[in-house]
């Protein structure tokens, strides 16, 4: 991070940055919802040029027997970074920071599952990132919120995840790539709209302060339009459903 | 930590039945009919009680769930759209033999929970020692099994039952791997879709409530009939007309055979 030397301006003089996107605005994100067919539940993200798939798994029999929990499910998580997701091939093999990011997701998505309603089973979470550009864990969190509610797992509201960082001195929103890699400092955040309760919160490089402030006012406002998003995202797939069962209602009413 | 839980919740009625008293104006539905919720959607303020897939939070009610929220009497429920197969007691579910123990069989019964069918829960001769071999005999591994659910609460893997009319080891047929969500359309309004099915495939249908439904037929040709519309119900459940769509589909298939 700080020490790296400079190759390019990340803010221009009218204050937009490398891709054009103002100091608070967010990358585009596309959301969808149940796009694989042998998982439980599934979600794809695009948030700015990650592309993340999120599969879920369960409530199923716990294997091994001996991780099962007497009184709630075991949620278990792996994140992992497909080897053609970076500019460098990425060895396959789960790394240490796949391992932490896996712990950190798994740890911030568990508040919103109502595990306790099935005893001595598993949620087996998977987050497969097929490319990545800076956020991904971020991203892994909202897609697999989106997969969690299409498996039909209790929860107690979705999560969303959003990042904020410091560049050349200024708080912005969503960290791209190149801002990721020369910016000062990264905030990751996910937060339980519904709640207000931030079950994500780390912190990469240094901020005054202030600027935590700034920079988690804003990450967190983002999120809650994430979540908007998110709901919006359930509801294309799924309002066919409600408007034909409507029309059932009339059909019946009308017999 | 079970009995925690139970308990707030009496304290919540307790709570609530009062309130109910002098609140009554004050109650808002915030969701309506049938209207398709996601987990965290607010669904009631007010003296209501939590039903199913839902769950208070001070005095609102919200979603658990992604399904269609409804309202009966004074409780707010979310019928849901997916989900796992969750056993309750007097079930009838299809399973599949997994292991034979020493007193009764393993059988998967595509629930997070493995079930028991235990020995004493067979029409078996009892009387003499019975060993694996003799088990093994009545059910074998792989076999598939139609049984009853006679006890289940989540702390102890649910317990089977062979004893009934028409329960035991499915003989012939073929079986369709439906959603459970989706038993209810196969079955329809008072039995509407299913009296169909049977009378137009000529096919006796058994749906298990686990999404494993079972058609015997006189011939593979009907059963497979069977089976497609079936999976035709399950595709299409969400859309209206869809009993007249489905007979004119196994007439079309029953013309050639």
């Amino acid at each position: 991070m700080g020490g790296q030397k400079k190759t390019a301006q990340l803010i221009d003089s009218n204050g937009l940055r490398v891709d054009g996107r103002r100091i608070d605005e967010l990358r585009p994100i596309k959301l969808e919802v149940g796009v694989l067919d042998k998982a439980d539940g599934s979600a794809y993200i695009e948030h700015g040029k990650n592309k993340i798939l999120a599969a879920v798994y369960g409530p199923r029999e716990a294997h091994p027997k001996h991780i099962a929990l007497a009184d709630r499910a075991v949620v278990r998580c792996r994140y992992h970074m497909a080897p053609f997701s970076t500019d460098e091939r990425k060895s396959p093999a789960p790394s240490r920071r796949e391992l932490e990011l896996s712990k950190v997701i798994r740890e911030s998505l568990e508040p919103s599952i109502m595990s306790e309603y099935f005893p001595r089973a598993t949620i087996d979470i998977f987050i497969e990132v097929l490319q990545a550009d800076a956020g991904t864990r971020c991203a892994g969190i909202t897609s697999a919120a989106l997969a969690l509610a299409d498996a039909g797992i209790p929860m107690k509201e979705l999560v969303a995840g959003c990042a904020a960082g410091k560049i050349e001195g200024k708080v912005v929103l969503d960290l791209s790539d190149i801002e990721d890699k020369q910016g000062e400092a990264d905030l990751p955040v996910a937060l339980m709209a519904r709640s207000n309760v931030v079950s994500l919160l780390q912190m990469d490089g240094s901020l005054t302060p202030d600027e935590f402030n700034q920079a988690f006012e804003m990450a967190t406002d983002a999120c809650r339009k994430i979540y908007e998003m998110q709901r919006e995202a359930l509801k294309t797939k799924y309002h066919i459903v409600r408007d034909v069962e409507e029309k059932n209602e009339i059909v019946e009413a009308k017999a | 930590m079970n009995l925690h839980i139970l308990r707030n919740q009496h304290l919540y009625v307790a709570v609530f039945v009062v309130q109910a008293k002098f609140e009554l104006d004050q109650l808002t539905v915030h969701a309506e009919k049938k209207q398709l919720v996601a987990p965290g959607e607010l669904l009631a303020e007010g003296p209501y009680f939590a039903g199913e897939n839902t769950y208070r939070d001070g005095s609102k009610i919200y979603s658990a769930r992604v399904g269609l929220a409804d309202v009966i009497g004074n409780k707010l429920i979310v019928v849901p759209i997916k989900g796992a197969y969750i056993p309750r007691i007097d079930d009838i579910v299809i399973g599949r033999v997994t292991d034979i123990g020493m007193s009764g069989w393993q059988v998967d019964i595509c629930a997070p929970y493995p079930a028991m069918l235990p020995q004493s829960e067979t029409p078996m001769q009892h009387g003499r020692e019975m060993g694996r071999r003799d088990l093994g005999h009545l059910f074998g591994v792989g076999d598939l099994v139609l049984a009853q659910v006679i006890a289940f609460d989540r702390t102890r893997d649910p317990l089977l039952t062979t004893k009934g009319r028409g329960l035991g080891k499915v003989t012939s047929g073929r079986v369709a791997r439906i959603s459970p969500a989706k038993i209810p359309r196969i079955i329809g309004k008072q039995g509407s879709m299913i009296t169909m099915l049977k009378n137009e495939t000529l096919t006796d249908i058994v749906p298990g409530q686990n999404g494993i439904v079972l058609a015997i037929g006189k011939n593979p040709d009907q059963e497979r009939i069977a089976v497609e519309a079936l999976y035709m119900i399950e595709r299409e459940a969400h859309t209206s007309g869809l009993t007249d769509r489905v007979r004119a589909m196994i007439l079309e298939k029953m013309k050639g055979k």
